[in-house]
């Protein structure tokens, strides 16, 4: 048989039909919803006068828009407050179960949906989120879709997609100490730049991705859309195995054996063709920090902006535009200039071990005068676990207070906004103009970066404080 | 449910001569609220068209009479970043019905698409040269003809053609919808479930 990538193996097996000349009818094992990419799915479905093909392959969770603070009382923003209820009364009417705000298992969608066994090697996942890449961490298919997709997925659980190319990203070597996931996939980016892995799938492998946390492959999944790949994921391995065994659903589950020896199988055959390869040498990665207005644009922290002569001649009007809209010159230097905001939290680091890290490094510490921190949960889990572990006391103690769960300051759809012109570092996913309100700065970082310009109020290298 | 066919356009252009625009920035977060698919087009691009008390921002592109039409010309990797469809409705909802670049994020695409907005893919150069054409002259007008798959500057440009799947041409030239589709091959869909459950 031709040696086939784990991508091939998992898409190949999901396909019901390919369409002569177009797409292939793709079918989805799960699929995730929330509350702003959905409620015009359903009216799709009411207008055509059908119900939701299979209700139990759906799971929905409220996150984009809720506060975190006060879950308990109504939002106050009435738009917001429609969408979140829209959402419950389309799950209740199409008989889908839905997390909403207050129940124990709410949270960010791509927090959840790992946390809580849906995720699992060898599937199809799709969700209204360009984000969904994340889930390719326990080596799925995983990739966003628009709202008429969602649409498709209620109506008939297929989506007609076609199959993207293989890139293969490889990474040799140790990441250094202070440098984590999140600057490994910071520093790709600014590799291969926002598009340089557009109509790609990619599959992430070598010593220094197989060291990694279930959780730091999540931050590197998650961000493979912001170099416009369709999605990205990893084999699974002993690492994903063991995470997979303390979700006590899973692991009550008779079948649980049997799944572990088909899932042990998912790996890409040794003489598989990739359509590109990249290879990285993590050794030379250093903390990362994002200087402009897309993820593209990271340099070490210790580097300085590029100098405008380096800048190719089509992309230099876009470069221009957006050092004014930072505030940045061209070959400036990053570190020590000052920070308004701080933002820990995110589908890409607001997971348990992205708040002890960042708990880890203020203990004994204390927040910077001046500077507003947002610690915001990745999920209701991640908040308790955080609350019985005492990070949140130690957090208290350093000047920091634990918010609860939410997408918050990610894209600042509910009141955790960055008012304009201020500076935050951020270990969200997108340094977007006004992603973080209209006219916020971002810069986007490692959770240990983010925890270094709390306590100093500046831009610093996590090491030089180790 | 059949949509707006898409066959020939005929129309001048509005340039947007940047790089990696992101969806981020065609409908700003704090508009998704909406629970419906109409009413986006007033807030495309709109912390580019107006300040925060609402004024027209002088210089773009957008606020300039001399530029109108149902052709939106942008720089490489338009449509980046999050997958809201939002973007895409905001686009028609403005009145554009095609969207030029010499590079497109996938989901926007395929969102596109899926809203009867055509995504032309034209060569880098050749996108610089239009670009500029329309900078210098704003009445220009360009001629898309999907049947054909050629794209001309009028009166007497060279034509070049671009790429589009077989099966999404027939979709738009004849205002299908890939759920009528997928609904109709749902014994298909069933069988498929039934091999998986079997173990095949
Ligand atoms: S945390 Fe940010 S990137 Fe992740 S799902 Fe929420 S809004 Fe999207």
């Amino acid at each position: 048989m031709k040696p086939e990538t784990l991508f091939d193996k998992i898409w190949d097996s999901h396909v019901v039909k390919t369409i002569e000349g177009g797409p292939d009818v793709l079918y989805i094992d799960q699929h995730f919803i929330h509350e702003v990419t959905s409620p015009q799915a359903f009216d799709g479905l009411r207008a055509r006068g059908i119900n939701v093909f299979r209700p139990s392959m759906t799971l929905a969770t409220a996150d984009h828009n809720i506060p975190t603070q006060d879950q308990d009382l109504p939002i106050r923003d009435k738009l917001s407050r429609k969408q979140v209820e829209t959402l419950t009364r389309n799950c209740n009417e199409f008989g889908i179960t839905c997390y909403g705000l207050n129940d124990p298992h709410n949270g960010i969608v791509h927090v959840i949906g790992p946390e809580l066994g849906f995720t699992l090697p060898g599937m199809t996942i799709v969700c209204g989120d360009s984000h969904t890449s994340t889930h390719g961490a326990f080596g799925t298919v995983a990739f966003g879709i628009g709202t008429s997709e969602v649409e498709m997925v209620l109506a008939t659980q297929c989506i007609l997609q076609p199959k993207p190319r293989k890139m293969k990203i490889h990474v040799e070597g140790k990441l250094g100490k202070g440098v984590s996931a999140k600057d490994l996939i910071l520093y790709i980016i600014s590799q291969l730049s926002t598009s340089g892995a557009t109509a790609y799938f990619v599959e992430y492998a070598g010593p220094a991705i197989t060291a990694l946390s279930m959780e730091g492959r999540m931050t590197v999944c998650n961000m493979s859309i912001e170099m416009g790949a369709r999605g990205g994921l990893i084999a699974p391995d002993e690492t994903t195995f063991e995470y997979l065994r303390q979700i006590p659903s899973l692991a009550q589950d008779p079948d649980f054996h049997t799944h572990l020896g088909k899932w042990a199988q998912l790996k890409t055959d040794p003489d598989a063709v990739f359509d590109r390869e990249f290879t990285f040498d993590a050794g030379k990665i250093k903390p990362m920090i994002t200087y402009g207005t897309n993820p593209g644009m990271g340099i070490a922290i210790d580097e300085t902006i590029p100098a405008l002569e380096d800048i190719g001649d089509e992309t230099r009007t876009s470069f221009i535009k957006s050092l004014n809209y930072m505030g940045f010159t061209p070959g400036m230097k990053l570190a020590g200039q000052p920070v308004d905001y701080v933002f820990l939290g995110s589908c890409t680091n607001g997971r348990i071990e992205d708040l002890r890290t960042f708990a880890a490094f203020v203990k004994g510490r204390k927040k910077a005068p001046g500077v507003t921190a947002l610690i915001v949960p990745g999920s209701k889990k991640v908040e308790k676990q955080a609350i019985d572990e005492g990070l949140a006391a130690v957090l208290e103690e350093a000047g920091f207070s634990l918010r609860q769960p939410g997408c918050s300051s990610c894209l600042a759809m509910n009141e955790d906004k960055i008012p304009p012109g201020k500076y935050a570092v951020s270990t969200s996913n997108r340094n977007f103009e006004g992603r973080q309100g209209p006219g916020a700065r971002t810069l986007l970082a490692s959770p240990l970066t983010a925890a270094a310009a709390a306590v100093t109020g500046k831009i610093t290298d996590p090491g030089e404080l180790m | 449910m059949s949509k707006e066919k898409f066959n020939i356009l005929e129309s001048t252009c509005i340039p947007l001569p940047l790089e990696n625009i992101d969806t981020d920035q065609i409908i700003p977060a704090r508009f998704l609220s909406l629970t419906s698919r109409e009413g986006f087009g007033e807030y495309l691009f709109r912390d580019w068209r107006f300040d925060k008390s609402g004024n027209k921002i002088e210089g773009c592109v957008f606020n300039d009479p001399r530029y109108s039409g149902q052709v939106l010309v942008s720089g490489k990797n338009f449509g980046s970043g999050s997958s809201r469809e939002h973007a895409v409705w905001a686009i028609a909802g403005y009145g554009f019905r095609a969207v030029v670049s010499s590079f497109f994020a996938d989901i926007f695409r395929n969102n596109c698409l899926n809203n009867g907005i055509l995504p032309v893919v034209v060569k880098e150069d050749y996108l610089q040269n239009l670009l500029k054409t329309i900078k210098n002259d704003p009445s220009v007008t360009v001629r898309i003809d999907l049947e054909k798959q050629l794209f001309t500057v009028l009166p007497d440009g060279e034509s070049v053609s671009f790429e589009i799947n077989k099966y999404k041409k027939e979709c738009l030239l004849n205002g299908l919808d890939d759920i009528d589709y997928l609904l109709s091959i749902q014994d298909a869909i069933k069988a498929y479930e039934l091999r998986k459950t079997l173990g095949k």
